[in-house]
C-alpha cells in the first residue's frame, strides 16, 4: 500500500517484483501419449514441500528477527515497565529478575524459542494481561475491517484496471491512472484525516471513529450490526482507496502485456462482442500475474490497517499496535510483528500454491 | 555524468570525430550523446514533464525559504498567531494549537521530509543494486541466499519492519532513513537482478571475461554503466517510497522529535485534536504537500521507465 | 453463381507512430465458392493485412477504402452487429502462428466451441460435442478435447485452429501460414487435410504463404502480390511452372529452405531488398530489382494485363516474357 510499498507504481507488470519470471510455457513438450500422472503427482509434492518449507524457513527467520530486534538492541524495557517515575536499583534488579534479562543472551533465546513453541508470549507492560489475549480480542476487528477494504478495492481495482488497459491511450485510461496514481501518492493517515473532517466533522454522515456507538454491546443483533456497518464505511473505504489505486495499476499493466496476443485476434474473429473478448479472453490471462503481484503485495495491506485504524481508533491489531508504539509495550509488539509478518508469509505461500492451481500452463517439468 | 569540457554542448554531441581522441573522452561523447537522445524522449513524456516541474519549483521553494519566511516564527517562544487560527490574509493557512503558521512550518518541513526521502531512497537503490548484481554474478548458493533474503524483505510489511527498527535504534532522523533503507531495498534488489544477467550474457563481456576481467572490473566497467539508467528510474520512483514511508513513521510518533517534517506536522495535528475541532487547513497543506512531491516523483519515475523501455510506450 | 468473395480496389493504409504505411494499394480478386486461390509474395508485401481487412480486423486507426463483398454483403460498410454475425459463420480465419492463437488458459474443446455456442446457439454441452465431432475430422483423439493448448504440440494445435474454423460451416477460410511453423512431414499432413476439408464442403479457401510450391499444390488458382499489389493472377500449375511477371518468376524459381529465417525474408535470393510500403519506387515498383527492366519501367505506372483470359500479370513486358 501506498505507505512504506516495497513495489512503487511502477509502469512495467514486473516492474519492482519481477513476477511471472516462472510462467514457463512449454510449447508443445507434453508427450502425444499424454502426462504420467505418477511423475506428475511426485513433481506436485516436490513443489508443495519447497513452498512449505521456504515458508518455515522464512518463519524461522522472523522468530530471530523479532527475537533480536526487540530483546537485544531494544531500547530499555525495564524503564518501559517501571515508567517514568525514577527507580531505585533494588526495583530495577527486581524487574529485571522478573523478565529474565540478567540471564545470558543464549539462555534468554532458549527461553524465547521454548516461549514461541508452548505459545507463552508473556504479558503487556501496561495491562500486565496475556499479550496474545489481548491480540485473539482484537483479531476479528481487524479481519472485518480488512476484508471489507480487500474485498472492495479487488473487486473495483480489477474491474477498472482491466478497463483501462483495454482502451490504451483512452481518456478513461488516461483519467484511471491518474487517480489511481493520486490515491497511491496520499498517505493513507492523512486521507483518513480528511475524509473525517469532510464526511463526519462536516457533513456529519458517519461516526467519527470507533466500531460501535457509545449505547455499545448492549443492542440486539441487527441494529448492533448495523451500527458496526456504519462505522465501517469509512476506514474501509479510506483502507481501500490506496489499494484499490495499486490493483488498478497492476491490472492494467498486466492487460497491457496481454494485448496484441494472437488470441485475442482469434477471438474478435470469432464474433465476439469487445467487451466479451476483454472478460472471456484477456482478463483471465492477466489475472494471473496479477495474483502474484497482488499477493507480494499483501504485507502493505497490514502497513495500511496499522495506520487506517489509528486514525478511525479502530479497535483492531494495528490500533494495539500503535498503542504499544506509543510505550513501547515490548513483549505486545513483538507478538504483533510476528503476527503481521507470519500471516503475510503464510499468505504468500498460499497464493503460490493456489497460483499453481489456476494456471495451467505452470506444470514446471523437472 | 559531470566534468564537461565544453558547457551547452548537450544536444547535438553526435559528432564527435576529431578533437576527441582519447578513449576515455569517446565514452564521455558516447555518454552524453545517450544523455541527450534520453532527454530528447524523456521531453515528450507528458506526466514526467509535469513531474519534473512540481520538482524544480518545490526544489526553489524549499531552498530559498529563508528568503521569503521567517524561520523563528516556528519558534514556540515566538509564535505570532493565536491557537488554531483558521486562514486569514495575514496566516494563509491558519496556525497550529500554539499559534505558529502552518504554511512556514510546511515550508521548513520540505526540507526535513525531502532530505529523509532522498537519502533513505539512495541508500535502498544502493544496497539493492549492490545485492542483486552480487545475487546474479556469483550464482550458487550465495545467489540463492540472497535471493531467499531479498523474497523475505519484499514479502514481509514493510512498515511492521520499520517501525521494529525505529524503536529498537531508538527515533531519530538517522535512525529513520536506516529503516527506510532497510526494508525497501529489495524490489531494486530483484529487478537489478534480472538486468544484470541479461547483461551478463551479452556477448562483448563474454568476451571481457575470456581476456581474463575480474569480477570487479567486470561489474563496474561493464555492468553497472548499462545497468545505470533502470537504476535510476528505480531510485526515482524509490524515493516516492521513502517519503511516505517517512510520513507514515513520523505520524506514529518514530520521527525526530526536534525536527518537522510533513509526517510530524500531521502528528501533531493529529495529537492537538485538529479532527474534531475541523481545523483542515492544519492538515490540508503538509499532506497536500506529500501527495504532490510523491506524485512527481512517480510521475518521472514512470515516464523514465517508459523512455528506458520502448516496450511500454505503446502505439501513440 | 454469386461469389462467396469478390475484393474490388482494395486499398489499406496503416497509420502509426512512424507515419503512413501503405500497405495495400488496390487489389482486386473474386472467389466463386469451391475456389481455391493460393496468396505468395514475400514477407511484409501486404498478405495478412488483405486476411485481416476480409473480417475487419485491422487497428481501428487503419484506413481501408474501396469493397469487400463476403456474400453479396459489404464488410467496409457494414453495421458491428452484422459484422460480428458474418465474422466466422461467413468467413473464418486460421491464423499465421497458430503457437499463440490459442488461449492458453482455456481448454481445447471449449475454443472450438465458442463459436458454435456464439452463431449457432447451441448450449455449451452440444457445442462440445460437436467440437469433439470436428476434433476427429482433423484427426485429433476424443481425450484432448480437455486438453489445454500448451499440451498439444505444434502440429496439433494447427489442427485446433482448423476444426475451429470449420466449426461453423462457412463459405471462406483463410489460411494465412498455416503451416509455415510446422516441419515439412506435419505440414504435408495439414495440407492435405485442409484440401481434403474444403473440396468435401466446397468451401472457398484463400490460402497464404511465401512458398509458392505449397500454394501450387493445394490452390487452383495462384495469386502473387509485390508490395501491395497484385503482379500475376493466374490457373496455379501454368504460374508456378511459367510465371509472366519476373518477380513471380523468381519466386517460383526457388526452393524454399523450410524453416530457415534468412530465407523467409528474401526467399528467392533476389537481389536488392524487398521495398519499404512507406517509400515505394516510382512506376512498376519492383524495377530496382528486375533482372529484365526497361527504361520505361520507372516512369510508367503499371497495372494488371491480360495475359491470357485467366491469366494477369502486371508488367510491360508480358507479352514478350512468356
Ligand atoms: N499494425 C500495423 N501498423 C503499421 N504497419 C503495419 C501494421 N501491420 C503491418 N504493417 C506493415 O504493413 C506491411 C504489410 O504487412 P503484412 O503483415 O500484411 O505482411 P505479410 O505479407 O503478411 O508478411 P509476412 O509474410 O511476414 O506475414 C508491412 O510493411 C508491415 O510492416
Ligand atoms: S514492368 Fe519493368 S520493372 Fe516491372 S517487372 Fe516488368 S520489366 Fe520488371
Ligand atoms: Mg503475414
Amino acid at each position: 500500500m501506498g505507505n512504506l510499498s516495497t513495489t512503487p507504481p511502477s509502469v512495467s507488470p514486473s516492474g519492482g517484483a519481477g513476477g511471472g519470471d516462472d510462467a514457463g510455457y512449454s510449447a508443445g513438450t507434453t508427450p502425444p501419449g499424454g502426462v504420467h500422472r505418477s511423475a506428475a503427482r511426485r513433481e506436485l509434492w516436490r513443489f508443495l514441500a519447497g513452498r512449505v518449507s521456504g515458508a518455515v524457513v522464512s518463519m524461522l527467520l522472523v522468530l530471530l528477527s523479532a527475537f533480536f530486534i526487540f530483546r537485544v538492541i531494544g531500547g530499555d524495557p525495564v524503564r518501559a515497565v517501571g515508567g517514568d517515575s525514577p527507580m531505585t536499583p533494588e526495583q530495577r534488579a527486581e524487574i529485571e529478575e522478573r523478565l529474565g534479562l540478567n540471564e545470558p543472551l543464549r539462555v534468554q533465546f532458549w527461553e524465547y524459542v521454548k516461549d514461541v513453541f508452548t505459545l507463552d508470549w508473556g504479558q503487556s507492560y501496561v495491562s500486565s494481561a496475556q499479550v496474545t489475549d489481548l491480540m485473539w480480542d482484537r483479531l476479528p476487528n481487524t479481519l472485518l475491517l480488512t476484508g471489507t477494504a480487500l474485498i472492495l478495492a479487488a473487486g473495483l481495482g480489477v474491474w477498472i484496471g482491466a478497463r483501462a488497459g483495454w482502451r490504451q491511450g483512452s481518456t478513461f485510461e488516461k483519467t484511471q491512472v491518474g487517480i489511481s496514481l493520486t490515491l497511491w501518492s496520499a498517505p493513507t493517515f492523512w486521507l483518513g484525516m480528511i475524509v473525517i473532517i469532510v464526511f463526519s466533522v462536516r457533513l456529519d454522515l458517519f461516526p467519527v471513529n470507533g466500531m460501535r456507538s457509545a449505547r455499545g454491546g448492549d443492542q440486539d443483533f441487527l441494529p448492533d450490526l448495523l451500527d458496526v456497518a456504519h462505522h465501517l464505511v469509512l476506514p474501509a473505504c479510506t483502507m481501500a482507496a490506496v489499494i484499490y489505486a495499486q490493483y488498478v495499476l497492476i491490472m492494467r499493466s498486466s492487460i497491457l502485456e496481454e494485448r496484441g496476443n494472437d488470441y485475442l485476434t482469434v477471438a474478435k474473429a470469432k464474433g465476439l462482442r469487445d467487451d466479451v473478448v476483454r472478460r472471456r479472453h484477456a482478463v483471465p490471462n492477466a489475472l494471473l500475474p496479477t495474483v502474484t503481484l497482488i499477493a507480494l503485495q499483501f504485507g502493505a495491506i497490514f502497513n495500511g490497517a496499522l495506520l487506517t485504524e489509528t486514525i478511525f481508533s479502530w479497535p483492531g491489531l494495528g490500533l494495539l499496535f500503535y498503542q504499544a508504539i506509543k510505550i513501547p509495550d515490548i513483549p505486545l509488539l513483538q507478538v504483533l510483528f510476528i503476527f503481521f509478518a507470519g500471516t503475510t508469509i503464510l499468505a504468500n505461500m498460499l497464493a503460490d500454491i493456489i497460483y499453481r492451481f489456476l494456471d495451467p500452463r505452470v506444470r514446471r517439468s523437472a | 555524468m559531470r566534468t564537461e569540457p565544453q558547457p551547452g554542448s548537450m544536444s547535438g554531441s553526435t559528432n564527435v570525430t576529431t578533437e576527441l581522441k582519447s578513449p576515455r573522452s569517446i565514452v564521455w561523447a558516447r555518454r552524453r550523446a545517450s544523455l541527450a537522445d534520453f532527454w530528447r524522449l524523456y521531453r515528450r513524456q507528458r506526466a514526467g514533464m509535469v513531474g519534473l516541474a512540481i520538482l524544480v519549483v518545490i526544489t526553489l521553494l524549499t531552498v530559498l525559504a529563508p528568503w521569503y519566511t521567517d524561520e523563528s516564527e516556528l519558534n514556540a517562544a515566538n509564535a505570532p498567531g493565536g491557537r488554531m487560527e483558521s486562514p486569514s490574509t495575514e496566516f494563509w493557512f491558519g496556525t497550529d494549537q500554539i499559534g505558529r503558521p502552518i504554511l512556514t512550518m510546511v515550508i521548513w518541513g520540505a526540507r526535513v521530509s525531502l532530505q529523509v526521502g532522498l537519502v533513505a531512497a539512495v541508500l535502498a537503490v544502493t544496497l539493492g543494486t549492490v545485492i542483486g548484481m552480487a545475487a546474479a554474478h556469483f550464482g550458487g548458493w550465495i545467489s540463492w541466499a540472497l535471493m531467499r533474503l531479498t523474497d523475505w524483505f519484499i514479502v514481509l510489511p514493510s512498515l511492521v519492519l520499520a517501525i521494529a527498527l525505529v524503536i529498537a535504534l531508538g527515533p531519530s532522523k538517522l535512525t529513520i532513513i536506516i529503516a527506510i533503507a532497510l526494508t525497501s531495498w529489495a524490489g531494486t534488489a530483484r529487478l537489478v537482478r534480472a538486468q544484470t544477467m541479461a547483461i551478463e550474457g551479452r556477448p562483448y563481456l563474454e568476451r571481457a571475461r575470456a581476456l581474463g576481467a575480474g569480477n570487479w572490473h567486470q561489474m563496474t566497467r561493464h555492468v553497472l554503466p548499462n545497468l545505470m539508467p533502470l537504476v535510476l528510474a528505480s531510485a526515482t520512483l524509490q524515493v516516492s517510497s521513502a517519503i511516505l514511508a517517512e510520513a507514515s513513521l513520523s505520524f506514529l510518533g518514530l520521527g525526530d522529535p526536534s525536527a518537522f517534517s510533513w509526517g510530524g506536522i500531521l502528528e501533531r495535528a493529529f495529537d492537538a485534536g485538529a479532527i474534531s475541532a475541523g481545523a483542515w487547513w492544519y492538515m490540508l497543506p503538509p499532506g497536500l504537500a506529500i501527495l504532490l512531491v510523491v506524485l512527481a516523483f512517480t510521475l518521472c519515475g514512470r515516464a523514465m521507465e517508459v523512455v528506458l523501455n520502448p516496450r511500454l510506450r505503446g502505439n501513440q | 453463381m454469386t461469389p462467396v468473395l469478390e475484393i474490388d480496389d482494395l486499398r489499406i493504409t496503416y497509420r502509426g507512430s512512424r507515419g503512413e504505411v501503405p500497405a495495400v494499394r488496390g487489389i482486386s480478386m473474386s472467389l466463386e465458392p469451391g475456389d481455391t486461390l493460393g496468396l505468395a509474395g514475400e514477407s511484409g508485401c501486404g498478405k495478412s493485412t488483405v486476411a485481416g481487412a476480409i473480417l475487419r480486423l485491422l487497428p481501428r486507426e487503419t484506413q481501408v477504402t474501396g469493397r469487400i463483398v463476403l456474400d453479396g454483403d459489404d464488410v467496409l460498410t457494414m453495421s458491428f452487429g452484422k459484422l460480428r454475425a458474418v465474422r466466422w459463420a461467413g468467413a473464418s480465419i486460421v491464423f499465421q502462428g497458430a503457437m499463440h492463437s490459442l488461449n492458453p488458459v482455456h481448454r481445447i474443446a471449449r475454443q472450438i466451441a465458442e463459436p458454435i455456442v456464439l452463431h449457432e446457439g447451441l448450449s455449451s454441452d452440444a457445442a462440445e460435442k460437436r467440437a469433439v465431432e470436428l476434433m476427429a475430422q482433423v484427426g485429433l483423439p476424443a481425450w484432448r478435447a480437455s486438453s489445454y493448448p500448451h499440451q498439444l504440440s505444434g502440429g496439433q494445435r494447427q489442427r485446433v485452429m482448423i476444426a475451429m474454423a470449420l466449426a461453423c460451416s462457412p463459405q471462406l477460410i483463410i489460411a494465412d501460414e498455416a503451416t509455415t511453423a510446422l516441419d515439412v512431414m506435419i505440414q504435408a499432413q495439414v495440407l492435405a487435410l485442409i484440401k481434403r476439408l474444403v473440396a468435401e464442403r466446397n468451401i472457398a479457401l484463400v490460402m497464404i504463404s511465401h512458398d509458392l510450391s505449397v500454394l501450387a499444390d493445394t490452390c487452383d488458382r495462384l495469386a502473387v502480390m509485390y508490395a501491395g499489389k497484385l503482379v500475376e493472377d493466374g490457373p496455379s500449375h501454368e504460374v508456378f511452372a511459367a510465371a509472366r511477371h519476373p518477380y513471380a518468376q523468381a519466386l517460383s524459381a526457388a526452393f524454399p529452405t523450410v524453416g530457415d529465417p534468412a530465407e523467409r525474408r528474401n526467399p528467392h535470393g533476389l537481389a536488392g531488398d524487398p521495398p519499404d510500403p512507406s517509400n515505394l519506387p516510382t512506376g512498376c515498383s519492383f524495377h530496382p530489382r528486375c533482372p529484365v527492366v526497361r527504361d520505361d519501367c520507372a516512369s510508367t505506372s503499371v497495372e494488371l494485363r491480360r495475359a491470357r483470359d485467366d491469366w494477369r500479370a502486371a508488367c510491360l513486358r508480358v507479352e514478350e516474357v512468356a
